[in-house]
């Protein structure tokens, strides 16, 4: 039949070098074929034009419902009436981009981001390795971190208002709080998983307790840190938007819930968008550093 | 040429190792007496969990004998120490080190320059053929080069003995009678004396001057066997009438141990007598 000699030519090129290639090496081509890579309608040398073309596809559709939605001022339940177009969010963002208050605004939430961040980190970091290496440390400080652990960091805002002099340090503290404990316990998580065997082989080449802490307990938990540095800039956002909102008077969370309270509806949707751009950027320059100091680790 | 002076005389004595379990005390391994001298080969052959591995670890320094004593050189053995380089079973590399930098590493502990340390791992990397290697972080490598960076990386110290704990294991046949040679001729070269634990009895024969068989659990020393085969060994000596003759002796040995170590369940006459009445049928018309 016609239709069968078609479809032989149609054959998957990797189903083809089945036939071709010695058994051994023929199984692992199937494997490799069916598991490993996936299939993919379009690929332009080699990079994923299908991915590119539907994720552009969905983000335009995305952008068109949204347009639709307001211009049309749709009313079933959920009410559209005063949701800003994407066409007036734009406008808005080409005047913030002329309006120097509003980069302040987004000037102070990365500062006060980096310095909550930054302490939090230069805490946590070193807190869990020392605790994931001597019991007595972790047998004092687990139960409190524990104890602390799961309470929000939006429920220290009124605890941070009296603790700290001014709004600004309060803000900061609330972002460090958000930050410390995702990485703390990633850092002490990463210190439990590393392979003894590794410890005694820097043993029996003359590693003393110091050197064995700097060379294999420190390098075999980065991956981890890492981890929970991308969860505890997550958090920081979160936390520091929340407490922007509350008891800011600078910032872009700030920003966003004035905009509600002074009826420019489109300042709301750009401080949003403004924030989730933040958010990629910061987690976005997390993996780069850990690709930079980690280049063993893919 | 001077001859390098062997070194490293291993001498464990009257070896127990017993650990506290549930009814009371289990031994591990039962008054055991071994000795490897300056520059010997000795292998240690025995079923799995017999303790060959636990009296390896003892001379690395990782566990203390209950009774009896380990020196080597005369000293007793105190912990672990850059004196006894171990190759391990499992992948031991450094995943967050290149491959030279892992050579080098016992090097900088040493507090040696990094110009010595560089000359000195390339140097042994390029006798076991891996400088091309040599800024390859470890998870590009295959598992026989990864052991050979392992014994590389072990002997970079110079230590005075070297350990080897089944380092071979995981690889397949072709691959591990390559790195048998490859780990005799540094072996020959360096002149120091050799502790290898295995379950494979060509290996052990292959490699070693003399060859210490253990019983099962626990692990006593059943048998020592002299191997007479000349040096340097060549793979065609694996089908000589001496190494047959010693291959044979060996496994009638090792089959033993390895019956009472599976629990005495099995024996030789159930495995012989595997046949089961039937009434007349074929068994793959039952099944």
């Amino acid at each position: 039949m016609g239709s069968l000699k078609s479809s032989a030519a149609f054959k998957d090129p990797h189903i083809d070098s089945v036939e071709t290639a010695p058994p051994a090496a023929a199984a692992v081509e199937v494997k490799d074929s069916l598991y490993r890579r996936p299939r993919r309608l379009l690929s332009f040398q080699g990079k994923d034009l299908q991915g590119f073309i539907l994720g552009t596809l969905s983000l335009l559709a995305f952008l068109t419902a949204w347009h639709l939605l307001t211009e049309y001022r749709v009313n079933f339940y959920v009410r559209f009436i005063n949701v800003p177009s994407p066409g007036l969010v734009f406008e808005s963002a080409l005047r913030a981009l002329h309006d120097p208050k509003f980069f302040s605004h987004v000037v102070l939430s990365c500062r006060r981001i980096l310095i909550g961040f930054a302490a939090a980190a230069l805490i946590a970091i070193p807190l869990g390795l020392l605790m994931g290496r001597f019991k007595v440390l972790r047998d004092i400080l687990f139960p409190v971190t524990e104890v602390l652990r799961p309470i929000p960091a939006i429920a220290w805002v009124p605890i941070a208002i009296m603790l700290w002099p001014t709004n600004e340090e309060s803000i900061v503290f609330i972002t460090f709080i958000g930050s410390f404990f995702p990485i703390l316990v990633n850092t002490l998580h990463g210190m439990t998983l590393v392979d003894p065997v590794l410890v005694r082989a820097a043993q029996c080449l003359g590693a003393k307790e110091f050197a064995i802490f700097r060379e294999v307990y420190f390098p075999s938990a980065l991956p981890h840190i890492f981890t929970g540095l991308t969860v505890g800039m997550g958090v920081a956002w979160v936390s520091l938007i929340a407490a922007e909102m509350i008891s800011g008077q600078y910032g872009i969370g700030y920003f966003t819930w004035e905009a509600y309270s002074l009826v420019q509806y489109a300042d709301i949707v750009l401080g949003m968008i403004c924030i989730g751009v933040l958010g990629l950027a910061s987690s976005a320059a997390i993996r780069s550093i850990g690709r930079f100091i980690m280049p063993w680790n893919k | 040429m001077d001859a390098i002076a062997p070194k490293g005389l291993i001498e464990v004595e009257h070896f127990h190792l017993i650990y506290p379990s549930r009814d009371g005390e289990t031994a591990a391994v039962k008054d055991v007496s071994i000795h490897v001298r300056p520059g010997e080969f000795v292998s240690i052959i025995g079923p799995s969990g017999c303790g060959k591995s636990t009296l390896l670890n003892a001379v690395a320094g990782f566990l203390k004998p209950t009774r009896g004593s380990v020196t080597v050189d005369g000293e007793p053995v105190q912990g672990p120490s850059a004196d006894r380089g171990m190759v391990f079973q499992q992948y031991s590399l450094f995943p967050w080190k290149t491959v030279r930098e892992n050579v080098e590493f016992g090097l900088a502990m040493k507090g040696r320059g990094k110009q010595a340390r560089q000359t000195a791992a390339r140097t042994l990397l390029g006798l076991a053929g891996l400088l091309p290697f040599e800024n390859h972080y470890p998870d590009r490598l295959s598992g026989g080069m990864k052991q050979r960076v392992g014994i590389v990386r072990a002997l970079a110290t110079s230590p005075k003995v070297l350990l080897l704990d089944e380092p071979f294991g995981a690889l397949d046949a072709q691959t591990r009678l390559i790195m048998q040679q490859i780990l005799t001729n540094m072996w020959q070269h360096l002149n120091i004396s050799v502790l290898f634990v295995t379950h494979d009895i060509d290996e052990a024969i292959f490699l070693s001057d003399r060859v210490y068989c253990m019983t099962a659990r626990p692990g006593t020393i059943k048998a020592e066997i002299v191997v007479p085969l000349e040096r340097p060994r060549q793979p065609s000596m694996m089908v000589s009438p001496a190494f047959l003759s010693l291959r044979k002796e060996l496994m009638t040995l090792i089959r033993e141990e390895s019956l009472k170590a599976m629990g005495g369940e099995i024996s030789e006459a159930a495995l012989e007598g595997l046949s089961i009445d039937l009434h007349g049928q074929d068994l793959a018309s039952l099944l």
